[in-house]
């Protein structure tokens, strides 16, 4: 680590003298720049003209003003869409991060049982949020899944046809499930690399004044993880905004519109109902809530300060 | 360190995650090898008594692998581009020092949270007008644009690693910058590289929305979307579908085994900075 520390400084001094020669110019990032710009930005500014128009696939698209805005704002299914997705969140979170801190703190640990659990914990990760879906999918159906194999455990009400997605509370239930099956591990790798870059000095210095495993826990680990634990839910935020395919999936926000977030009613809007200027109205909406959350995320973790950081080590 | 005494109470709760996590994946494997009515009298959790590898053999005869090809050239694709585009950008991003350079960086960490969810419709309009709906291309553009940002970040990550004295070596000797950039950057960046193929392949290889919204024939599809459809058209043939996923994951199940680092790495892309 001092070592390290070490070179850093000297890479800054050495550096800021500023010799010329073998410094890429400009051009060297033109390409990256103009292919991002063309895939990427265009489709940012084409997203609020075409809100202002309706489109249906075929033809042009007219130009209708502020319309979709003023009928979208009364839409009640885009209002109750913002409602489910902050309930979705808001599990989301409150699920996740108490499992994977504990995990990530846990597999921190060097021993070998740990490192093996470590690896099989990671599972879930090598699958797509598709094939995630489609697997508890067939996991829960009623009549040869797991309700009716356990349904000891389940309750018999559970033999009813699709008893787990007939209700909106049991169905935000399974969302709320099946994503924390999906993205714990992730969430785990994220604590362990912040546990694991807490000095041991103070878990010795604080065995030394006798604090035990769990004083340790709350005083030392716990705020030290604070800026692991703002990374890590502001990721979940942000990913819950966007999470698509498994509502696509397991629910089609289904039942009725109950379980319908904004990203998927957007895609309701635009390729089941083909209103295009509809479902352009929601993406502006999702760009500028995501831009909040990256400003979040930029002033969080300190990215824009790349520079500083690595050399401040 | 000192020996500790065990901790029992991570080790039960630590118990309890991995029974949650491995059961599905006991389901997956052992319905994959089960016949269906086997399957549909025991249920999922039940030991199986005798096993089969039909399924598989169901699965790649209804066009799974034309679906992995597909998917396979798309991910390909998606590679080149991002290895072609974010090395120089990197480079230029960590070595030139002037305003545009910063601008530019900026204008990616701006991109790094745009969700492709909120642009799925300017891209079917862009794509259509441009007449590539339905085509291999229309995935690989737009997928290999969104990978852009995060590659770039880790790019930079480690090239900023290279100590200043070895570009001043080079500099002495007159190197110009596409000198240094062959023969310095790119041989002790490489571990970045590795992360940023990983990350991009990934992303590429799991993809679902775009080829949703951007193909639409079985020539052009690819094997996520194979699994939607399988799952709607037959959700009652659990074992199928579970051999398709099966199928699905051993590519990446392959790189977990031997490029395990490198993996882990490139799905943290956003979260290890």
């Amino acid at each position: 680590m001092a070592a390290l520390a070490a070179t850093g400084e000297r890479g800054r001094t050495k550096r800021s003298g500023g010799l010329k020669i073998g410094r890429p110019s400009f051009l060297w990032s033109l390409p990256a720049i103009t292919f991002f710009t063309v895939c990427a930005i265009a489709p940012l500014c084409v997203v609020v003209w075409l809100s202002f128009t309706n489109w249906d696939a075929l033809g042009s698209p007219a130009w209708v003003g502020v319309g979709n805005w003023r009928s979208l704002i009364h839409d009640p299914v885009l209002i109750g869409s913002f409602k489910i997705t902050a309930i979705l969140t808001g599990l989301g979170i409150v699920t996740q991060t108490p499992v994977s801190l504990l995990l990530g703190v846990w597999a921190a640990g060097y021993q070998r049982n740990r490192a093996i659990l470590s690896a099989l914990y990671f599972i879930p990760l090598l699958m797509s949020a598709t094939a995630i879906s489609i697997v508890w999918l067939s996991l829960l159906d009623p009549y040869y899944g797991l309700p009716h194999e356990l349904h000891w455990l389940f309750g018999n009400s559970f033999f009813e046809h699709g008893y787990l997605f007939s209700y909106q509370s049991t169905a935000i239930g399974v969302l709320t499930f099946v994503g924390m099956w999906q993205w714990t591990p992730f969430h785990t790798l994220i604590y362990q690399g912040g546990a694991r870059a807490i000095p041991q000095v103070l878990y010795q210095a604080a065995a030394i004044d006798g604090a035990g495993r769990f004083r340790q826990f709350f005083y030392i680990t716990l705020p030290q993880l604070r800026n692991t634990i703002i990374t890590s839910v502001v990721l979940m935020l942000v990913g819950s905004l966007t999470s698509f395919d498994t509502i696509l999936i397991l629910t089609s926000g289904r039942p009725g519109t109950s379980t319908t977030s904004t990203s998927y009613y957007m895609y309701v809007k635009g390729f089941q109902d083909f209103q295009f200027g509809d479902a352009s109205v929601i993406g502006v909406l999702l760009v500028i809530v995501s831009t909040i959350i990256s400003l979040i995320i930029v002033r969080a973790s300190g990215w824009d300060k790349m520079r500083s950081t690595q050399e401040g080590v | 360190m000192t020996a500790r005494r065990p901790n029992y109470l991570a080790g039960v709760l630590s118990a309890i995650w991995l029974v949650i996590v491995l059961a599905p994946v006991y389901v997956l494997v052992k319905a994959s090898l089960q016949t269906q009515p086997d399957y549909d009298s025991s249920g999922p959790l039940s030991i199986p008594h005798h096993l089969t590898s039909a399924n598989f053999g169901r699965v790649i005869h209804s066009g799974f692998l034309h679906f992995f090809v597909n998917t396979a050239i798309i991910t390909a694709a998606v590679v080149l581009i991002v290895v072609v585009l974010v090395p120089p950008v990197a480079f230029a991003i960590v070595r030139n020092r002037s305003r545009t350079v910063t601008v530019v960086f900026r204008v990616f960490l701006m991109g790094l949270t745009v969700p492709i969810q909120a642009v799925i419709v300017p891209l079917y309009f862009l794509i259509s007008k441009a007449g590539l709906y339905d085509t291999l291309l229309a995935v690989i553009l737009p997928t290999a644009a969104f990978s852009l940002p995060i590659s770039t970040i880790i790019m930079t990550g480690s090239m900023r690693d290279i100590t200043g004295d070895l570009y001043e070596a080079m500099a002495l000797d007159g190197a110009s910058a596409w000198r240094t950039f062959r023969y310095l950057v790119m041989p002790l960046a490489r571990g970045g590289l590795a992360t940023v193929i990983v990350f991009s392949a990934l992303n590429a290889w799991n993809g679902f929305l775009l080829p949703l919204i951007l193909t639409q024939s079985a020539n052009v599809r690819v094997f996520t979307l194979g699994l939607y459809d399988f799952q709607t058209v037959s959700s009652i043939d659990a074992p199928a579908i579970c051999a398709a996923v099966v199928l699905s994951i051993i590519p990446i199940l392959v790189v977990y085994l031997f490029a395990r680092r490198a993996l882990i790495r490139g799905l943290m892309g956003v979260g290890g900075k």
